[in-house]
């Protein structure tokens, strides 16, 4: 009997150590040439301060901006509830986080699974939502493409599997848990190279953007 | 031999009654069995008659590669109880393991009872068959595998018995050097109930006995032939700790704060998550404990290749190998690598600016 737990040995052992290889290693390559390469040297005199502009901005650029919410509402309140339940049910739930504790030794609290579960299903149903507005509403449709489906894909199959397996709705468990494993660890191998970076690169745009303002002494 | 004869007639209620089982101690255990079995208290008096009027089935008992710890656990049960009772009054024409000094005259037993029962008996195996060499495993010159399908053509029913004769168990463990296969494996035109575990619970085989006493078929089984009624809810979902699981409260060690409080055994390795047996409920030792109730995660007994699923004492979502050294190495080439890619970044807007042809509005104002 090759069984589901063959599979489930295979997807958390050499499965995970290569998706963890391609992740970090993208990740790091895709950050390192951007940070290497560096901007030209500004000679102009400043007229502010680069660094409480820059931090401001990485706070301020994560509220709502008033025009677009008002211009499509559902955007912007989907994309909310969906982010917010996705990084919940990835860095609360209690065993993701003894996951993280054994590959980076470090560990926090996490709130009760119950909540973590309505929290899922909640997200599972915004990102339905958000593919059928998506596929609906002609502007977001001419602009999307096939990376657009396909991350959403990857980040909707981790939270689906993952109910699945909570809720023990496919039998074998370890087939089911195998599963969730494979989809995070296919969401793993295609973040760095496509637009699922912005997780990481958020972070140093909005600097950018902020701590350039700041320099020039405008609002960013 | 009369006396044989005259006990084979017998019914159930009537061995029972001779062994001094009180009317109300069999009724308690109907009651027992039907809430055991997830059945209607309505049902109770209908089990009770047709217990009370069943014949006694012969039972064969073969064991191959095992080790003895079901039959240990059947026969060492709570003793006495109702359950040994209503084992005492199967007629347990062939065990290998209880006969064995008996040689040749249990074989002759065993090819009896299979030629008086024809077409009614229950086979009970435990132990794994060894496909890769006959040799392996044999009784009295006969193979396992031979036996088991001498044994069966004339069987109403075949109870794989414990992990090894359900799935594989041990022998069957990686690399499987025998070649063990289950029951299953072998024999596909008799029903077949897997009962496992390692060793099972002793309720849950009378349990799986009394149904087929009662009704006269065997119970519903789920997607590894086992029955619904013991395998159907999970030892997580069932387990007494799982509101620890739930806020987050683990036991780190065997002898800390937390297992002394009685939290959840998940960071130790407990596979009540992937596991289905009935241990929550049924209990083991009359009903005194079961492992996590004594503080020790489950092992996953019951279910496939428990064996193979890695440590023990690892939580079974987590991978084996030593991740936060592996993570190390990884960072390191991803930094090495990233250098380089910043580097070749920087060459070619270096050598991009190098090939910048300046061009002055006197070159301009020459061309046109």
């Amino acid at each position: 009997m090759s069984t589901s737990i063959d599979f489930l040995l295979w997807v958390r052992g050499p499965g995970f150590d290569i998706a963890l290889f391609i992740f970090v290693v993208g990740v790091l390559i895709r950050l390192l040439e951007v940070v290497i390469l560096g901007r030209k040297p500004d000679y102009s005199e400043p007229r502010g301060a680069e660094l409480g502009a820059g931090l401001l901005t990485l706070v301020t650029r994560t509220a709502p901006e008033g025009g677009s919410f008002k211009r499509s509402p559902f955007t912007v309140v989907g994309g909310y509830i969906w982010h917010i339940g996705f990084l919940v049910s990835l860095f609360l739930f209690v065993p993701h986080i003894e996951l993280i504790d054994s590959v980076l030794g470090i560990r926090w609290p996490g709130i009760a699974s119950n909540l973590v579960d309505a929290i899922s299903a909640v997200t599972i149903v915004t990102l339905v939502a958000m593919l059928f507005s998506r596929l609906t509403h002609p502007v977001k449709r001419f602009l999307s493409g096939p990376e657009d489906y396909l991350t959403w894909l990857v980040t909707f199959l981790p939270m689906l599997t993952g109910y699945l397996a909570y809720h023990r709705m496919i039998d074998p468990y370890p087939l089911v848990l195998g599963l969730h494993i494979l989809s995070v660890e296919l969401l793993m191998v295609l973040f760095p190279f496509t637009k699922l970076m912005h997780a990481f690169t958020f972070i140093i745009a909005r600097w950018y953007n902020g701590a350039m303002a700041g320099r020039r002494g405008v609002q960013s | 031999m009369a006396d044989d004869r005259k006990k084979l007639s017998m019914t159930l209620g009537e061995s029972l009654r001779q062994q001094g089982v009180s009317r109300r101690g069999f009724l308690k255990y109907c009651a027992a069995t039907a809430s055991m079995m997830a059945l209607p208290p309505t049902m109770v008096p209908a089990i009770a008659q047709a217990l009370e009027k069943a014949k006694r089935p012969s039972v064969i008992w073969l064991s191959f590669q095992e080790c003895t710890g079901c039959t240990e656990s059947l026969t060492r049960s709570h003793s006495p109880s109702v359950e040994n009772l209503i084992f005492d009054h199967i007629s347990l024409d062939y065990h290998h393991t209880l006969q064995v000094a008996s040689g040749d005259a249990a074989e002759a037993a065993r090819e009896a009872a299979m030629h008086e029962n024809e077409g009614k008996y229950i086979v009970v195996v435990d132990g794994s068959i060894p496909l890769a060499n006959p040799g392996y495993s044999a009784i009295a010159g006969i193979s396992n595998l031979q036996m088991l399908e001498e044994t069966v053509a004339g069987a109403a029913a075949v109870v794989a018995v414990g992990s090894c004769a359900a799935f594989g168990g041990l022998p069957h463990a990686n690399p499987n050097p025998t070649g063990a296969v289950s029951v299953g494996e072998i024999i596909k035109d008799k029903p077949v109930v897997n009962v496992s575990g390692c060793p099972p619970i002793p309720t849950v085989i009378t349990g799986v006995l009394a149904h087929f006493l009662t009704f006269g078929s065997l119970p519903e089984l789920d997607a590894l032939g086992r029955p619904m009624v013991f395998f159907g809810q999970s030892i997580h979902d069932r387990c007494y700790r799982r509101p620890f699981y739930d806020k987050g409260l683990f036991a780190e060690t065997f002898d800390d704060e937390g297992a002394r409080k009685g939290w959840c055994l998940f960071r130790l390795g407990c596979k009540g998550p992937m596991t289905y047996n009935a241990c929550a409920t049924a209990k083991w030792n009359q009903g005194t404990s079961w492992p996590v109730e004594s503080g020790h995660g489950c092992l996953g007994c019951s279910e496939p290749d428990f064996w193979d699923a890695g440590g023990f004492y690892n939580a079974l979502s987590i991978p084996d190998s030593d991740l936060t050294r592996k993570t190390g190495y990884v960072v390191g080439a991803g930094v090495a690598l990233g250098a380089v890619a910043g580097a070749l970044n920087r060459s070619t807007r270096a050598k991009a600016a190098a090939k910048h042809e300046t061009v002055t509005i006197e070159d301009l104002d020459k061309k046109s």
